[in-house]
């Protein structure tokens, strides 16, 4: 009897999930991130998030074996002291308390909270005040709803959503401090294998810094609710080795290329209301409502790592960015067939 | 049967309720001052709330599923998880919370009725309307424009997303409205427990002589008086920056987002205490009763939670650890926080002490009880790791923040809800439940609990932020969703089990009697359920235990107190 109405169950489950997974598409995000490993923070390639990793062996370990004595004296008092048949009915004998023993463990947890606060306070200062060294990169990480804004002040360089850092190394470290701004609500910058979260906060001045010693892509996103699209506020840090890094500058310096045969996608670019809130350098449009787009096609992802950075998926972007992030500031372009095909090809340029 | 024959003749009311039309037993219930209607009332509509918000965090289990599932759209979505979190604390645990204190520190203490009965009524309705008024912003919240749509910026509510620019509608103004009437309610309800606790005892009953629960009750009731202003006052902030043009938290203006934090969390974190101190007074009642025990330590055990109660009204930055405050702010934070640890550890020892050569009885309040014990330790432990702030500056607005919140209070508090329904049921109603489908509520939820929230620390740990509305593939996050999703499908199970229990047994349960656990405070004395004046005569007595004191006249409990 039990077993038919799991059938039925099992039966109704699957077939609630059809429809759900025919609804799913990741926009080739799936595949992206599966080439990098998870955000784990115990995984930390950076001094912040090691330093802190440090802490939290010391503190789980210590918690652990607390749990272990308590839980495994409840189970034993459980089991030890349980009613058992044919018992006498009468009642044990009653203990009011006694003295000593609330002393004993009063004490101990008290010596316990004592040393975990000390170790706690010297990571605290080691993580959150050290003196900004002359070698380091300085990034403006601007938050907004729902993307990120990376200005490198001392490089002319602006672009969103990606933030291109060197490679730290150990013996002469290159560390890069992030100066954190909200440009609406309140937000909070976070990539687990770098460092902790820092809350991004309008009408509020905030710093972090970290070092990576280990090139690669880490994936973050935004940690403080923001409204709508707040779970689709993702970020990607790009770990480079210093000429790789420098390659990168250069050429987000430059302008982009001007290419002859996409005329007419720029024109729409440009006499369209996408000027308001986009910057291409070079161009009238110098909007910055919106990501800056000079150097657009250098980005892995679009709309803050809603979707891989494809021809066809912009297409779709530029239609209407709803169709992908639902709560989306950007408005629908309502673009003929011709001109969004153009306005593309123009974008696909921008490298 | 024959035992509730019994009862109904002791409430000497069988021909006049027979008489009623069902009407008048309406009337009866909206215009009483009764402390024990009142209190059922306050815990019947918790537990209603309770499903619907439960509803709501099941739709949200489904959601996450699996990735990119599109079954609710983001706004929906985000409209549900302030609903839940909101409804969960003001409309379910709350309103069950006072509910108990309602029904019980009167008929603890030997008294008539709470020392304001009128106020208590008017506390009760203020939350109940308040209540609706914030679910009638699902119709309402976007005044004469839209379709209407509730809430969507989080329990906490953080500025600015609450001022006009993010917030438009009404939606934030129903949240702000509902929960400033639902926090006049409780204020009322306050008062009343501590003058009721202070001034109505019986003859014989000094401070020292109170059951656990009474202190706790007076304890939770100062919290409630010191807390709930705070953010009251946020609230009026809100609505002048809303209506008014004021600034307080306008940070286009020059507000600060941070003031409404320091005000939410002064407010905020008091209220994870008088929520969970309830479960504590529930366990100091219940553990005894099924070891066969005293309370061991019972001068510890109320100087301890007054202890919790002074130090959690300066931890309450522990929330804000990610806010960018100073390394010295954060230290202090994180030291007061950690203090915390030593009262409740000292509470869950005491507890141990009383389990500690009794003859423990395994019936299913004691199950949800001993369930708790174990919850409540990890719960404190993972506390502890969010307290040493540089773990947290990981861990904040993850789903290690959920999983810990979580095991407090579903863990700790929703499960000593279930041991104090089970434990009381039968003096309130006069029949017991069913202990094998409690059985089978107890494991259902023990098992969907542990599927649920267990997993969700390790999400936490891989990098799921909190309030998501969805997340990609590939990210190591499936299978860790897909089981706390189930878990929370056998939890919805072992949910309706419970309600079919109530149900069924309220029409067909076994008769209680007066005393069914052999228990030995003063609510069991008296009939079940009480007469509406509780006590015939005025109770004397001379110990904690006025009951083990009249069934061991050889051995009572005032020789050793």
């Amino acid at each position: 009897m039990r077993r038919w109405w799991l059938t039925i169950a099992i039966a109704i489950a699957v077939a609630g999930c059809a429809p759900v997974a025919a609804l799913a598409n990741d926009w080739g995000m799936g595949d992206s991130n599966s080439r990098i490993p998870p955000s784990s923070v115990f995984d930390s390639v950076s001094t912040p998030a090691h330093e802190i990793n440090t802490l939290a062996f010391f503190v789980v370990s210590i918690t652990t074996v607390i749990f272990l004595i308590v839980a495994g004296l409840l189970t034993y008092s459980i089991v030890r002291f349980r009613a058992r048949p044919g018992d006498d009915g009468r009642e044990p004998p009653q203990v009011y308390g006694s003295n000593p023993i609330e002393f004993a463990w009063t004490t101990v947890p008290v010596i316990i909270v004592l040393v975990l606060i000390l170790i706690t306070a010297r990571t605290i200062y080691t993580v959150q005040a050290p003196a900004r060294p002359p070698g380091a990169l300085s990034v403006h990480v601007i938050a907004h709803q729902w993307w990120w804004e990376f200005r490198y002040p001392g490089l002319g360089i602006v672009t969103a959503n990606e933030l291109h850092v060197p490679l730290s190394d150990l013996q002469s470290p290159t560390p890069t401090f992030l100066d954190l701004e909200s440009a609406d609500v309140a937000h909070s910058f976070w990539v687990p294998r770098l460092a902790g979260k820092t809350d991004v906060i309008p009408n509020k001045k905030n710093s972090m810094w970290i070092d990576p010693h280990v090139a690669g892509t880490y994936l973050g996103q935004c940690g403080e609710y923001c409204g709508t699209e707040h779970a689709m506020m993702l970020l990607r840090v790009i770990v480079e080795p210093r000429a790789d890094f420098d390659r990168w500058v250069a050429a987000e310096q430059q302008p982009p290329a001007l290419d002859a045969s996409v005329g007419h996608g720029r024109r729409v670019f440009e006499s369209t209301a996408c000027v308001n809130c986009h910057t291409i350098r070079g161009t009238a449009a110098d909007g910055r409502f919106g990501p800056d787009l000079t150097h657009l096609m250098t980005r892995e992802t679009i709309g803050a790592g809603v979707a891989m950075n494809t021809r066809d998926h912009l297409k779709v972007w530029v239609s209407d960015p709803r169709v992908m992030k639902p709560g989306a500031l950007m408005p629908a372009m309502n673009l003929g067939d011709k001109d969004l095909d153009d306005l593309v090809a123009y974008l696909a340029t921008l490298r | 049967m024959a035992g509730s024959i019994d009862h109904e003749i002791a409430l000497g009311a069988v021909d006049e309720r027979q008489s009623l039309p069902i009407l008048g037993h309406i009337h009866e219930w909206v215009v009483t001052v009764d402390h024990k209607r009142l209190g059922i009332m306050y815990i019947a509509g918790g537990l209603f709330f309770f499903l619907v918000a439960g509803l709501q965090a099941a739709t949200i289990r489904l959601q996450l599923a699996v990735p990119d599932t599109g079954i609710v759209p983001p706004q929906v979505f985000n409209r549900l998880l302030t609903m839940h979190g909101t409804a969960m604390v003001f409309l379910v645990g709350m309103p069950i919370l006072t509910g108990f204190f309602n029904y019980l520190v009167p008929l603890m203490i030997g008294a008539r009725d709470l020392a304001f009965p009128r106020l208590n009524a008017f506390g009760f309705w203020l939350w109940f309307f308040g209540a609706l008024l914030l679910y009638f912003s699902y119709i309402g919240g976007d005044g004469l424009y839209g379709a209407g749509s509730a809430p969507d910026v989080g329990w906490f509510a953080y500025a600015p997303l609450t001022e006009l620019p993010f917030s438009r509608g009404n939606s934030t103004d129903y949240w702000i409205l509902s929960i400033l009437l639902t926090s006049v309610g409780s204020t009322a309800t306050a008062i009343n427990i501590i003058a009721t606790a202070f001034c109505l005892r019986c003859e014989g009953m000094t401070l020292n002589k109170m059951p656990v629960l009474v202190w706790l009750a007076i304890v939770v009731a100062f919290m409630m008086l010191v807390a709930l202003p705070p953010l009251s006052a946020a609230q009026a902030m809100l609505l002048l920056d809303r209506f008014l043009g004021a600034h307080f938290f306008d940070t286009q203006a020059g507000g600060s987002a941070i003031l409404w934090q320091h005000f939410f969390w002064i407010f905020g974190h008091p209220e994870v205490y008088i929520l969970v101190i309830p479960a504590f007074a529930f366990a100091s009642e219940i553990i005894p009763v099924f070891s066969r025990k005293v309370i061991f330590g019972y001068s510890v055990m109320v100087a301890a939670s007054c202890a919790i109660a002074f130090i959690s009204l300066s931890v309450w930055a522990h929330h804000m650890f990610a806010v960018g405050m100073t390394p010295a702010g954060n230290s202090f934070f994180a030291a007061s926080t950690m203090l915390v640890g030593v009262p409740t550890g000292i509470k869950i020892f005491n507890w141990l002490g009383t389990i500690w050569g009794g003859k423990l009885r395994f019936k299913v309040p004691m199950l949800f009880n001993l369930a708790f014990l174990f919850q409540f330790l990890v719960a404190g432990l993972t506390g502890i790791m969010l307290a040493v702030a540089p773990f947290d500056w990981q861990l904040t607005d993850t789903y290690f923040v959920v999983a810990h919140f979580h095991y407090v209070l579903i863990g700790a508090i929703v499960f000593m809800i279930f041991a104090a329904i089970y434990y009381w049921f039968p003096k309130a109603t006069g029949r017991m439940l069913s202990e094998t489908l409690g059985k089978w509520h107890f494991w259902l939820f023990l098992i969907g609990f542990h599927l649920t929230f267990d997993t969700m620390h390790f999400a936490g740990l891989r990098g799921m932020p909190r309030r998501i509305y969805t997340y990609q593939p590939g990210r190591g996050l499936e299978t860790l969703n897909l089981i706390e999703s189930i878990g929370a499908l056998v939890q919805g199970i072992a949910v309706l089990v419970f309600v079919i229990n109530v149900l069924c047994s309220l029409r067909a349960g076994k008769a209680a009697g007066n005393d069914p656990w052999d228990a030995w405070t003063l609510e069991w004395s008296t009939t079940s359920p009480p007469p509406e004046y509780n006590f015939a005569e005025p109770p004397v007595v001379r110990s904690r235990r006025p009951l083990w004191d009249l069934k061991h006249p050889e051995d009572p409990d005032w020789k050793y107190e």
